[in-house]
């Protein structure tokens, strides 16, 4: 009995696995051309990959709290604009790579910068960006609920 | 062709970080975010190493570095689930994920990049 309930799961990842993918692809892609566009100054702040984690982080906290508390959306939107476009756009191994390479050339000050920057900058721009789109709906929410109105979700 | 080889790492390098975390999530009962640490370090890791590998040429980093390690690490997640953590009175949960990711992905990077050194250079 269980055989066949697995196998429609894994037949049901398919189309999950691939709008990852393209989501990825396409998050990659926006990241490089963001670097290609503002290259790091060697033994500098990196700039580029701390503004590209840190929009990342504000946008899927805007995405999130729209997807899972306030709109109905299509199953595959989470997993190409959160899971693939956001965190194929935003990068960690970067960011701790980049941080060794600082203090490997002699910038432990930069470096602690850097470190600690994107961390607050980055935790910073989820937490607002969730709170003011859930502060905006609800602002939306309360006038759309007002006598003689229906009030529905979406 | 840059553009194709970090277009392939990302196409790669995002569904093994999805999959990798469903695997994970499955497999612990804690409230932790141990799939999105999992490949967050191990991108740190393989990322290390390729910087540590003076043999490792342009394509291979730009395939395997910009592409692969990028997509399958994430900060977006990462602070994401910190958040959920924190706003679901997982404070410490919350703390141990930043301070534990970053230790980790930074000793990561460090141990990747004296084994590339070591090993291909």
């Amino acid at each position: 009995m269980t055989a066949p309930t697995a196998q429609r799961t894994r037949e049901g990842q398919v189309p999950v696995v691939a709008a990852v993918a393209l989501g990825g692809t396409l998050g990659s892609l926006a990241r490089y051309a963001a670097g290609l566009a503002w290259p790091a100054r060697t033994g500098g702040f990196p700039w580029t990959t701390f503004a590209v984690n840190v929009v990342g982080c504000a946008v899927i906290g805007v995405l999130l709290v729209l997807v899972t508390e306030i709109l109905t959306v299509h199953r595959l939107v989470r997993p190409f604009l959160g899971t693939g476009v956001l965190g194929g756009f935003t990068t960690f191994s970067t960011y701790t790579v980049d941080i060794r390479k600082l203090l490997g050339d002699g910038h432990p000050a930069t470096a602690f910068a850097y470190l600690a920057g994107t961390l607050c900058a980055a935790l910073a721009a989820v937490w607002l960006a969730a709170n003011a789109t859930r502060r905006l709906h609800g602002t939306y929410a309360g006038r759309s609920a007002e006598p003689g109105e229906t009030g529905h979700e979406g | 062709m840059n553009w194709l080889l970090v277009a392939v790492g990302g196409m790669v390098g995002a569904p093994l970080r999805y999959l990798t975390d469903r695997a994970v999530q499955a497999r612990h009962g804690s409230v932790f975010p141990w799939g999105t640490f999992t490949v967050n370090v191990v991108g740190c890791l393989v990322l290390g190493t390729l910087t540590g590998a003076a043999s490792a040429g342009p394509e291979l980093r730009l395939l395997l570095g910009t592409g692969l390690c990028g997509a399958l690490t994430t900060y977006s997640t990462f602070s994401y689930e910190t958040l959920r953590l924190a706003e679901t009175g997982a404070g410490l949960y919350a703390f141990a994920n930043v301070a534990g990711s970053l230790v980790a992905g930074l000793g990561a990077a460090f141990g990747g990049f004296w084994i590339g050194q070591t090993f291909w250079s």
